[in-house]
């Protein structure tokens, strides 16, 4: 049988819905009793978040000083401790889960499994290779512990309304001090978060500033929509790199994606492969990104993005 | 700081649209372009400024991998690196068995800073640089937007999901890179006359006794689900009339 341990992410305060989702990939290995772990400096909010989601066996709690950020080199020591007994670890394929996971991998001497899409067995897994353009069957040993992160764009997020419960643990491990958290700069907005949103509004390099940028915040506030870029957006400081969206950046599955002044560059369609439904408005009928759109409009942005707005 | 060890990765180029080999034993590679993994050549140019600042006093970049990749460690030899070290290998290479190629360079070199792109544009893994600081114990700072060296520590800025996250790590220890960190040079070409005569030592895999870890299988390759070209609409009034239909307005 598999015993599956999951790394809650979490910010201190909330589970990050990320978690609900690699709950949702280990659930559909046949049979599998699914732990949540969480490390922080005071887990007791965020490990009543964890046990509420569906199919969740028990919610374990690391609480130490320590603890308090998420840096890998601390985590990652104390997870080889607690994963002992369980058949699979599981993060998130966020950039928590990405800069812990193989640490963790590394420690116990195996290979990681990055990127799960698809369960097909215990050990085999699809994962997506060069940017999505292809995809690869896995198989992992038989014979030992499986370390994976999961793409959460590939799942929904497992329910709540369960109630597993909840214990805390010491781990007895020496962690490093050479590593230390200063300060994290975060663009808070009241707008949906990107990564979770229904619905998204991204612009491109043809906004031409971040003034410019505000029409795309108009019409995604008329949406209720989070609001996301292409890398060349970012790259000119229009908006803030949390905003990217593509193989480099968020991997997002919004019912609607509405692509505005994006060329639809392979990297950035990366990001937006499992949307819904594409809209693309761009100028030049031969962009790319028509080309996966499911419904196009061609001609100037600046005259468009406002008269959409006004006409939602 | 003494030295800085690059890891530079002989990629598909990016431009390249890969495909899919018809039995599904991997993609297309012949006759298609191959360059540096665009994340390395961030990190060659980093640490490449760090030396033109006096920050350190050699840079050597690391391939390991085919006899071919002897034409990336040329180009990073012509962007300025002083020498290269091609850990040649034929067969198949798992990322914790880099890892480990990486840590016995690193003791044999005694290198104070490995810079390393944060995931390679082929297999898209992401894992190396982080399984190098777990085995070697040394500090990681992943996903570097920007780097400042005080001595024997680094301060990294670091995109997250969340923003831009400041670490503080001690030295020695392994930073990977993102894509705003910088804008790598353009070689010259006096600068590749010049490359030539650069040191290139080429090891043999067996010479290091290394071992993998125990091997993921890579079973098929399959090209993924296209999506299809929907409708054009003439205007805002359509397409308001298209998202009605669906149910998304
Ligand atoms: C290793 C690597 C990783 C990358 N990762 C990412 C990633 O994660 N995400 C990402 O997005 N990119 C990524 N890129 C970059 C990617 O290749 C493209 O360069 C980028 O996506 C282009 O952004 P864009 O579409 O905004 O700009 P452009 O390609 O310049 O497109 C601008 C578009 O706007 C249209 N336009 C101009 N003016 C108007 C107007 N007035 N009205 C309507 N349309 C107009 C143009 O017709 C054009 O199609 C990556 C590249 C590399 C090498």
């Amino acid at each position: 049988m598999s015993k599956i341990l999951v790394i809650a992410e979490h910010d201190g305060v909330m589970l990050n819905p990320s978690t609900a989702k690699t709950v949702s990939c280990a659930s559909k290995i046949d049979g599998a009793e699914i732990d949540v772990v969480v490390f922080a400096s005071s887990a007791k909010e965020i490990a009543g978040q964890a046990a509420a989601l569906q199919s969740v066996t028990r919610v374990l709690t690391v609480e130490r000083q320590e603890n308090e950020h998420a840096v890998a080199a601390v985590l990652a020591p104390q997870i080889v401790v607690l994963c002992e007994g369980y058949s699979h670890v599981f993060g998130p394929s966020t950039t928590f889960g990405r800069d812990l996971m193989p640490q963790v991998a590394a420690l116990l001497g195996v290979n990681q499994i990055s990127d799960i899409m698809s369960v097909l067995s215990s050990h085999s897994f699809k994962r997506p290779v060069y940017a999505g353009n292809a995809i690869l069957t896995v198989e992992a040993p038989v014979d030992q512990i499986v370390v994976a992160t999961v793409r959460t764009a590939s799942y929904a997020a497992s329910g709540t309304g369960n109630s597993a419960p909840v214990s805390t643990t010491n781990v007895d491990a020496e962690l490093p001090t050479h590593t230390r958290f200063v300060d994290l700069q975060s663009g808070a907005t009241d707008r949906p978060d990107l990564q979770t949103a229904n619905k998204v509004v991204s612009g491109g390099r043809a906004l031409g500033s971040s003034e410019n940028f505000e029409i795309i915040y108009k019409l995604a506030d008329k949406l209720g929509a989070g609001v996301g870029a292409s890398r060349a957006a970012v790259d000119a400081g229009y908006v803030p790199n949390e905003m990217q969206v593509g193989q480099t950046g968020k991997i997002i599955a919004p019912d609607l994606y509405i692509a505005i002044g994006i060329s639809g560059a392979i990297q950035h369609l990366t990001g937006i492969k499992d949307a819904g439904t594409i809209v693309a408005i761009n100028k030049d009928e031969e962009a790319p990104i028509f080309e996966v759109a499911d419904i196009g409009l061609a001609g100037d942005l600046f005259s468009i993005v406002p008269e959409l707005t006004d006409a939602l | 700081m003494e030295k800085i060890l690059v890891g530079l990765k002989r990629v598909v180029d990016y431009n390249v649209r890969v495909r899919v080999k018809s039995d599904g034993s991997g993609v297309e590679t012949d006759g298609v372009k191959m360059s540096i993994n665009p994340f390395d050549e961030i990190a060659l140019e980093e640490a490449l400024r760090m030396k033109e600042r006096g920050d350190a006093s050699e840079v050597i970049v690391v391939s390991i991998g085919a006899t071919e990749a002897q034409q990336q460690l040329r180009t990073g030899l012509a962007m300025g690196a002083d020498r290269a070290i091609l850990i040649e290998s034929s067969g198949e290479l798992d990322p914790l068995r880099v890892a480990r190629i990486f840590k016995a360079l690193v003791d044999r070199e005694d290198a104070d800073l490995v810079l390393l792109g944060k995931q390679a544009i082929d297999d898209d893994n992401n894992q190396m640089g982080q399984m190098l600081a777990a085995i070697w114990g040394r500090p990681q700072a992943t996903f570097a937007s920007r780097i400042e060296l005080n001595g024997n520590t680094a301060r990294v800025t670091r995109e997250v999901d969340a923003g831009l996250e400041t670490n503080e790590i001690d030295l020695p220890g392994v930073i990977t890179v993102d894509l705003r960190l910088n804008e790598p040079r353009y070689v010259k070409l006096p600068d590749i006359m010049k490359a030539k005569k650069k040191p290139m030592d080429v090891i043999p895999l067996a010479e290091l006794d290394v071992e993998g870890g125990p091997a993921i299988r890579e079973l098929t390759y399959e090209a993924p689900a296209t999506r299809e070209r929907g409708i054009m609409v003439d205007d805002v009034a359509g397409l308001v009339a298209a998202l009605k239909d669906r149910g998304l307005i």
